[in-house]
Formats: structure tokens, sequence, C-alpha cells
């Protein structure tokens, strides 16, 4: 029988790594994510997890000793955060070039300066172009699930690269919540024994990783990393059939609430999801037709979910916790590019906010949803929009 | 008729065929390293094959790994430039869980273990990951074209420490990462030299078959970094042994205060107190090494640079403890 308890995303992340049993998890406390080694490290005492435990001296070695041994052929994990992501950037790139099946939790946090140890995505959606593959939680229970999905999604031969699963800072890492901690002779049968096939160092069968390329070489071994993530569009919607069959949750890459007959949806990722279908039954209430979208799965982008959501709504409002300097959110692109060619198509209204911890409230949304309704009316409207910001400190 | 049983092992890890300059004295290194390794690891495990290499970015790995080529004949994992001593800790963790015997071979060259590569080197030390971390000292970054790292000794020119009007070449003394290293307490730590192969690979068989980490910086010369003769590179590496410039030495389990220091050769005096070394009067004066390499040519325009140089190596002996004397070269 499935156990449940009380326990914060951060406690989520460690059972799943139990759950997921690496051979090796190599790690360095950053807040807010500092309570998943340490949670582990005493899964590891207690003998609850037979893992090697390396307590590594910076995050960016965390990550190389994750390759290190992920290239040796064992299933790795690590958990970071905001800078300590950052200090990881350069080997993600190599992890996800050497088709290494990695999975990170990020307790989502903000990027330095200021220095702010409260909730944003800016740290993970920086790494967006590093060919990782991208899952975010909207609560302590997803936080859990999708570090499962995770592996088996990365694991698969037709993938092979590494994931990262964000959860909020604080509102989901520190936030306790009843979690339902699924069956380990279940999760074995899901995602079974690791056996690397192309990744291993094996003195019987000694093997080079990690080679240079030659411009003759580089951009094909580039592309295997695109078609990696392409091939992961399908896979992750087989794993989610799978996971559901077998733990009776139901996971989609863009999951939709109330958004059949919506003028206007908001999208969103991560915690920010449960607010905004708050706020959507508080709209309909109001006669208001608005609906809610999640983006569960960032990366690889789900465009084809993009474009049948895109034909539902007259305006989409991207809700983000994130910046791209000088452009918008990096929603605000990826919906763009998934939509630029469609001959139909809706407004699409961005609005940063809640960026360092910032509370994003129900007031917060009616000033998005003013802006929402004069596109909706076919007024001018501002295509990128602070939302909650303090203008008399500027 | 009687066959003579070579040397050291026949078994090659090093395959021929890597893309390194002629009279390379860091593949002659890599070679014999591997070759030393593979004898070690048939004497303790019973197996020559039982290890693994974790190499750090520089010129060993990008002329020994070109796609879709390989010069290892070993199983071999390149990640940075910073992080052999990392990544070798995860391979380690993985082969302990694996139920795997051997040991992991980290190498890296001056720049990626004294300069980027210090802090992780300094985790793996500590941790004490049963890891051999093996430092190729060309004393500078060749793989980028010559320019100095904290390896590179007083008054040689590099690309970025050019003699000029307002300089005299590198301006700082050498780091010894071998005494750093050595601070870890690591059960074995040792400085050797292409110079001298035979004490190389008595040094990383020993290196090997300790328990727990053990860190060896080894000397090798570079023909097109050093603008010295393709075909004297040992006889270069020999004669930094023999006037004073290179010393040979050994620090077990970090005892600071007992480091073996190893006779120089080349009609050098020893002076002993109970079995420890405490001065040397060198007979060959550093000029002979200086003047077969063109990066140091500049000097010998202005003798009281290599005087200046004398005093640094004096002062880096006495940090061995050991009281030297450095000839001049006769009139």
């Amino acid at each position: 029988m499935p156990m449940r308890k009380v326990m914060k995303a951060n406690e989520a992340a460690a059972w799943a790594a139990k759950l997921a049993k690496p051979k090796v998890i190599a790690a360095f406390p950053i807040t807010p994510s500092t309570l998943v080694p340490e949670k582990i490290s005493e899964f590891v005492a207690d003998g609850e997890l037979d893992a090697e435990f390396i307590k590594v001296e910076s995050e960016h070695s965390a990550i190389s000793a994750c390759v290190g041994a992920s290239a040796a052929g064992v299933r790795v994990f690590t958990a970071t955060a905001s800078q300590g992501l950052a200090l990881m950037h350069e080997i993600l790139f190599i992890a996800a070039g050497m088709r290494l099946p990695i999975v990170i939790a990020v307790g989502n946090r903000s990027l330095s300066a200021p220095i702010n140890i409260w909730n944003d995505w800016q740290d993970s959606i920086s790494e967006r172009d590093t060919g990782w593959m991208q899952f975010y939680a909207e609560n302590n229970q997803e936080a859990l699930d999708l570090i499962l999905i995770a592996y088996k999604v990365a694991e698969n031969e037709k993938v092979l690269i590494p994931a990262m699963v964000g959860f909020d800072a604080f509102i989901l890492t520190h936030t306790v919540e009843p979690v339902e901690i699924p069956d380990q002779e279940l999760v074995d049968e899901f995602l079974g024994e690791y056996e690397p096939k192309y990744a291993y160092l094996d003195p019987a069968r000694p093997i080079t990783q990690g080679t240079l390329a030659f411009p003759a070489h580089y951009m094909e071994a580039r592309y295997t990393v695109w078609e990696a993530n392409e091939n992961a569009k399908k896979v992750i919607d087989e794993v989610f059939a799978e996971f559901e069959k077998k733990f009776g949750r139901k996971y989609q890459k863009i999951e939709e609430y109330r958004t059949d007959d919506a003028d206007i949806i908001f999208v969103t990722m991560g915690s920010l999801a449960g607010t905004v279908k708050e706020y959507v039954d508080h709209l309909r209430e109001k006669g208001i037709k608005a609906g809610a979208a999640k983006m569960t799965v960032y990366r690889p982008f789900p465009i084809e979910e993009v474009r049948a959501l895109a034909k539902k709504a007259k305006v989409l409002a991207l809700l983000e916790k994130n910046i791209t300097f000088s452009v918008g959110g990096a929603l605000f692109q990826d919906f763009s590019r998934a939509l630029i060619n469609e001959s139909e198509k809706p407004k699409i209204v961005d609005f940063i906010l809640g960026l360092g911890g910032r509370d994003v409230t129900f007031k917060d949304l009616d000033e998005a949803l003013a802006i929402a309704q004069k596109a909706l009316a076919g007024e001018e409207f501002d295509e990128v929009n602070w939302i909650g910001l303090r203008k008399e400190i500027l | 008729m009687a066959v003579r049983k070579p040397p050291i092992t026949t078994r090659e890890y090093w395959a021929p065929g890597h893309a390194a300059c002629a009279g390379c004295g860091c593949a002659t290194a890599l070679r014999l390293a591997t070759k030393a390794f593979s004898e070690a690891m048939e004497e303790k495990y019973g197996d020559p094959n039982a290890f693994a290499i974790a190499q750090a970015t520089g010129c060993m790995e990008v002329v020994s790994a070109v796609f879709p080529y390989t010069a290892w004949k070993a199983p071999w994992v390149h990640v940075a430039f910073e992080n052999a001593a990392a990544a070798a800790s995860g391979v380690e963790a993985a082969w302990k869980k694996l139920g795997r015997k051997g040991k992991i071979l980290a190498i890296g060259g001056d720049g990626g273990t004294a300069d980027i590569g210090m802090q992780a080197l300094s985790g793996m030390l500590e941790r004490w990951h049963n890891v051999v971390y093996l430092m190729y000292d060309n004393e500078a970054y060749m793989n980028t074209g010559i320019q100095r790292s904290s390896s590179t000794p007083y008054g040689a020119w590099t690309t970025t420490s050019p003699p000029g009007k307002y300089s005299i070449g590198e301006d700082k003394p050498k780091k010894w990462v071998a005494l750093i290293a050595a601070a870890h307490q690591v059960p074995y730590v040792a400085t050797a030299s292409i110079g001298n192969p035979f004490d190389f690979v008595k040094k990383m068989k020993k290196a090997a078959k300790v328990d727990g980490p053990a860190f060896v910086q080894v000397q090798c010369t570079c023909p097109t970094g050093w603008k010295s003769p393709l075909e004297k590179g040992v006889e270069i590496a020999r004669l930094a042994i023999e006037t004073g410039v290179w010393p040979l030495f050994e620090i077990e389990n970090g005892d600071l205060w007992n480091i073996k220091i190893q006779s120089p050769g080349g009609g050098a005096k020893v002076k002993r107190e109970g079995g420890r070394v405490v001065a040397i009067e060198f007979k060959k004066p550093i000029e002979e090494y200086l003047k077969l390499q063109g990066r140091f040519k500049h000097l010998f325009k202005q003798p009281e640079a290599i005087d200046v140089m004398r005093e640094q190596i004096k002062a880096m002996w006495k940090v061995l403890g050991v009281d030297v004397t450095l000839p001049k070269p006769e009139e």
C-alpha cells in the first residue's frame, strides 16, 4: 500500500531519489534545496538507500562527479538551485552532449544580484538551451512523481538526455503537504535497474567518452541532442500514460483547466498554476470566460500542445516568473515561435510577475486580467507587462 | 637464447597514432604512467586492465581523443578543463557501487591542475577518493598556445609573459602543487620527471597501489612551448634534476617533516643527517638547463635575472628542508 506522509517538496524530492535508487549522489548545499541532500544523507546513513554520497566542495564538482559516475554507467542524482545551478551551467551542456541521463532536483530560486533566496524560475529558465529536459511541479506530490518520470524518460534509449525537475523555492520546498509515497516494488517495476548501453567505463570493453569533435562532426553531435529532445516529446506521453496506469495520477505536458469555452487563457508553470486555477474559478463566478493552462513540461517545448491550446482562446495571457531582457519572458518567445505561422492565432500578452519571491495575489492577477481584456476588446495593449511593480521605490 | 624481460610491460594503453607534437615529453609521460598503472593493477588485483582514466581538457586530451578516433586503450572520459578530479570522484564512487576492483587515474596539465582545477583537486584529495591524480607539468598553457600558468617558472618567456623593456618574462616563482597536495595529508605525493623514467614508473606504481588518494607531479618537456630541440626532451628534463631546478621527492601520509629527497645525480654532493638529506651541493649550473631552451634565451643578456632565479630555487629547496649551493658557470 502506498504510504501518505506530510512533507515538504524537498523531502518529496529526496523520497523520489530514494525510490529511484541512484548509485551515486553528489550534492552541495544551497538554499532552498539544502534539505534534499540532508534527507538523502539520512537515508544513506540509516541504510535505507544503498548509494555513494559524494559531499562535494561545490555545485560545479557535484555535476562533474555526476557526469563521471553516469559515464561509468550508474544512475545518479543531485539537487541544487539558483547560483548553484548557474555554477553547473558549463557542465550541463556537457552532460546533454554526452547523452547522460542525469536527473537534478531544482528548488527554483532567483539569481543575484541582488542576492535573493526566494522563488522565481530564472535559474532553470536560464538553462533552457543546454539540451536538458525541464519539468515543473505544481505541488509536492508532483515534485516526487516528476522526478520518477524524469528518470524514466531520460533513460529511454531514444532519449538519453538529462532532465531537471523544478519546484518553487519556499512555496513548495519548505511547505508541508500530504504526499503519497508509491510502493517501492511498483517504482522498481516502473523504472527498473538502469542498464547503460552506451555509457560505461569498463576495462573489459574500453571506450572513449567526451571526445573532441572537429567541424566535420560537431554539428551532427549537437543534432543528436536536438533529435533526442524531439523524440522525448512522444516518450514523455508514453511515460505519463504508464505512470497514470501504475500510480493513478495523470500528467500532461500542458494541463488545461476550464479552457473549453474560454476567451482568455492564463498560462503559467509551477506552484502559480494552483493560484491561477482558483482565480479562474473566481472569474467564472463573475461570468468572465477565463481558463488556465499549466506547463508541466517546458523542455522539450510542447509546440503541438501549445497550438492546440491557442485554438481555444482569443487571448493567451502568459504569467512568467522570469525575464529575458529586452524581449519579455521566455514563454513569450516560445509561444510566439509556436504560433508565428498559424493562420489564426490568439493575441499573446506577457506578464512578468512574482520575481524574487514577490507574492502573486488575486489583485495582481486582476491587473493582468485588465490588460488581457483590453487585448480581447481589440484595444491597444502592451506586449510585456511588469505586474505588481512598486513604482514608488523606483 | 635467453630473452631479457622488458623493464616495463609491453602492454600499451596510449596507442600510437595520437596527434601530439614530435618530441612531446608529456606523451612519453602518459605512456609510461599507464604502463606503470597496468603493472600496479596486475600486482594488486591480478588484472592489468583494472583502471579507468578521467582527463582534463588540455593538449594531451585534444591530441588523443579526436572523434571518431581514440588513442586510448583503457576506459577513458573527458568532461572539462577544471574538473578531472571531480569527474574522477564520480567514476570512483560508481566503481565502488558496481563492486569493480581497481583504481581511477585522473590526468591534468598544469593549467587544469595548478590553476582552474585546484578546487576540484583539493576536494577530491580531501574526500579521500581512491584516485591517483597525475599532473603533467609542461609549465604553461600549451593547448591554447603557450600562455603562462601559475606553474610557469620565473624568467620563462610565454605569450602572456613576454620579455620586454619592462619585463623579464614570467615574474613570479613557480607554484608547487605537490606541496599543496601533501597538505591534504594524503597517503602519497611525489614529484617525478621524464628525465628519470624508471623513477617515474616506480612512483606511479606506488601511487596506484596505495589505498586512498595520491598525487604525482611529473615535469615533462614541451619542445613547442619551451622552444627546445625535439630530440633533447629527456636530456633537458634530466638537466633540470641535475642542476637543482626540479627536485625529486616523495611525501607519505602528509608528513611534511619527512620529505624524502632524492639524490639529483650530475655529480652533486649530497649531505645527509640521520638518513635525511639536509644539503646538496650542485655541480652543474642552472645555465646548462636554461641554455637548451629558447624560452630562457633572453635571460642570458641579463645574468642578474638568472641570479634571481638561483635565489628562488634556493628558497624553494629551503621549504623542502634542504640547504643547496648552486654554482655559477665558470667564467
